[in-house]
């Protein structure tokens, strides 16, 4: 107690100690931050006369990095909450099946398809949300019973109604052009153009972000993931946390789909398969915790940035692409281990 | 009794809390006032938790009454007792050791600014009456975005109280506040137990530790088996007293010998620690002795 005596009144020295780059490097996206620099130095210089580094180039890459990071961005606050999602790419090849066969098959306005197909994804939001509070068991297996129900049915019921097991044809529905433009469109930017998915993937990262650091549901998400004991005492309503956050993932999973079905005017019915692994690597590699508490939806987009300059990189760099798997598992064990570094000074270390 | 003096901020009577054929406590009664440390002390099993569960909202009394300010209540929850001004504070789930000071401060109780939909927290804020607060708990922080999980036990339970205080507790109840904690750690636990009472508030300490309770505390309730032994001011019991009926009275004697020892400590540690260190000496004498022994015949 001595001790503490003195050093009360020398709180202004103190104060000065903090400092400021050891803060901006504690904190969860740096890494990927890092990472992301340095992946896009790699191809720069071992692809970048072979079209790496053109404004196509670049419009490839990012394109598959904003498929990717709408998804990652909202599995990004589930899992500070938490808990994982599996069922998100079953749910993208779901809602783009429901929004194919009924502008298709029954002729509907596409709109009304996509509204019918966002509405199936939030009520599987919510269902997935519902059994994890209600049972208390761990969501790793909820969902991936989801997962499972939900692809199965989706092929059954494609293959009952249609025959088939691809829907094509979208472009001549009703409804298609303005689907097209809010999802499919690109725009010109200097000398090339990009994928209007790219805006999808920057506004949802932004509004993540913004919920998450600066608003009060954001601080329930950190409580609900860091103790969920701790957050119920003081009166958080962690069960509409829960439930809010698996609606968000079924709707990134959602969007994607209608983005996908806009771009290649179809879809089928594997469509979406292993995206829920590939979007937890992105939001692994961008710092987020498997333990739930800590991380950041500017990192899952930094993640998914990698995971699309690595996709595209190895083609231009003319590698065998048999090795990109190799690669995402490597730097996810990279990020793993970082982040259980980063962890261990947050919570434990005395410093 | 009432006319003259103002109401127990809370109060229980004769309450007591069966789970199906198991008796937790029974027949309770005691109270706490404005400015005024109630300890409830009691072993292990002595029906602590039940109680404090019970005062909080956890659990509703299977019989008897819940007053506070004079008035029966019934808490449906931890969230309507906690409206009335009555806080508790768990030992280990008081604060997220992954989220910053301030963040943990506020959880679900986050200062906000803008309307809806654009209402937002109120980062700045928080983090100003954070410090505001802890300061004047005589807690300093570099850094009230650094995480929780860097502060010390004692630090730690010291800014969740410092939460319920502004957060406008009339009551605190802390749950073995000082158990995971070293001396000097509990040192600082009891220092802002006595501003909170300072302050005004009525605390309930729950405590197996004597030494922690005795000299902070106004009052004594003594919990053995579910049931009271009463409520004791401080200037009708001696510190012996109250550890003997913690331990209740048939284990007295297999104890009594164990009692003398620690109220001899109390008396004169020094001495004790010296007697420690010589016996220690010479033990370690005899082991080294052993070890050579041991090492001569095989060399």
């Amino acid at each position: 107690m001595a001790t503490r005596a003195t050093a009360a009144p020398a709180v202004d020295e103190r104060l000065l100690r903090a400092n400021p780059v050891r803060k901006l490097l504690v904190r969860p996206e740096m890494g990927a931050l890092v990472g992301a620099i340095a992946v896009w130095l790699y191809f720069a210089i071992v692809a970048g006369n072979r079209g790496f580094l053109t404004a196509f180039g670049t419009s490839t890459y990012l394109e598959v990095s904003a498929q990717l990071g709408i998804l990652a961005t909202t599995v990004a606050l589930l899992m500070i909450g938490g808990e994982f999602d599996l069922s998100i790419g079953s749910t993208l090849g779901a809602t783009g099946m429901i929004a194919a066969i009924l502008s298709t098959t029954y002729n509907w306005n596409l709109w009304a398809a996509m509204i019918v197909a966002l509405v199936f994804a939030l009520v599987v939001g919510a269902l997935n949300g519902l059994v994890v509070v209600m049972t208390n068991l761990p969501s790793f297996i909820t969902t991936l019973a989801t997962l499972f129900i939900i692809r199965g049915a989706t092929i059954g019921f494609t293959r009952r109604i249609t025959g088939l097991t691809q829907v094509g044809g979208i472009a001549d529905v009703p409804g298609f052009s303005v689907a097209n433009k809010l999802f499919g469109s690109r725009i010109p930017v200097g000398s090339g153009t990009y994928p209007v998915s790219i805006l999808w993937w920057i506004g949802i990262t932004v509004l993540a972000t913004w919920l998450l650091l600066r608003t009060p549901f954001g601080n329930w998400i950190f409580g609900v993931g860091g103790s969920i004991q701790a957050a119920r005492n003081v009166g958080v309503p962690t069960n509409t946390v829960k439930i809010a956050l698996y609606m968000m993932t079924a709707f990134s999973a959602w969007l994607v789909a209608m983005i996908q079905l806009v771009l290649t005017t179809g879809t089928d019915v594997l469509r979406g398969s292993n995206q829920e692994l590939y979007a937890i690597i992105a939001v692994v590699i961008g710092g987020t915790l498997l333990t739930g508490g800590y991380g950041s939806a500017i990192g899952a987009a930094l993640g998914s940035l990698i995971y699309g300059m690595v996709r595209q990189g190895i083609f231009f760099a003319g590698y065998d692409s048999d090795w990109f798997q190799v690669v995402v598992g490597a730097m996810l064990l990279i990020a793993v281990l970082i982040n259980e570094f980063v962890r261990q000074r947050a919570a434990g270390a005395r410093r | 009794m009432q006319t003259t003096t103002p109401a127990p901020l809370i109060a229980v009577e004769n309450v007591s809390r069966y789970f199906g054929q198991v008796v937790a406590i029974k027949d309770i009664t005691m109270s706490v006032n404005a400015g005024e440390v109630m300890c409830l002390l009691g072993d292990n099993g002595a029906g602590k938790s039940t109680l404090i569960k019970l005062l909080s909202g956890v659990y509703r009394p299977s019989e008897g009454r819940i007053l506070v300010d004079g008035t029966e209540v019934r808490f449906a929850s931890p969230r309507d007792a906690l409206t009335m001004g009555i806080a508790t504070v768990y030992q280990d789930l008081a604060m997220i050791p992954l989220m910053s000071i301030a963040r943990n401060f506020f959880l679900g109780s986050e200062p906000t600014k803008w309307v809806p939909p654009f209402r937002r927290f109120d980062v700045k804020r928080a983090d100003r009456i954070t410090r505001e607060e802890l300061a004047k708990m005589g807690i300093q922080v570099r850094d009230t975005s650094q995480p929780v999980g860097t502060l010390s036990g004692g630090e730690r339970q010291s800014v969740a109280i410092a939460r319920a205080v502004y957060f406008g507790a009339r009551v605190l109840i802390l749950d073995e506040p000082t158990a995971a904690l070293g001396v000097k750690e509990a040192g600082v636990v009891l220092r802002y137990i006595a501003q909170a009472r300072a302050r005004g508030l009525g605390v309930i300490f729950i405590t197996h530790n004597v030494h922690h309770a005795y000299p902070i505390g106004d009052r004594f309730t003594l919990l053995n088996r579910g049931r009271s032994y009463g409520t004791f001011a401080k200037s009708e019991v001696t510190r012996e007293e109250v550890v003997s009926m913690m331990a209740g009275g048939e284990e007295l004697e297999a104890l009594g010998h164990e009692l003398e020892e620690m109220a001899r400590q109390d008396r004169d540690n020094a001495a004790a620690l010296a007697t420690a260190g010589r016996e220690f000496t010479a033990e370690a004498r005899d082991i080294e002795r052993d070890a050579e022994d041991r090492t001569e015949p095989t060399a």
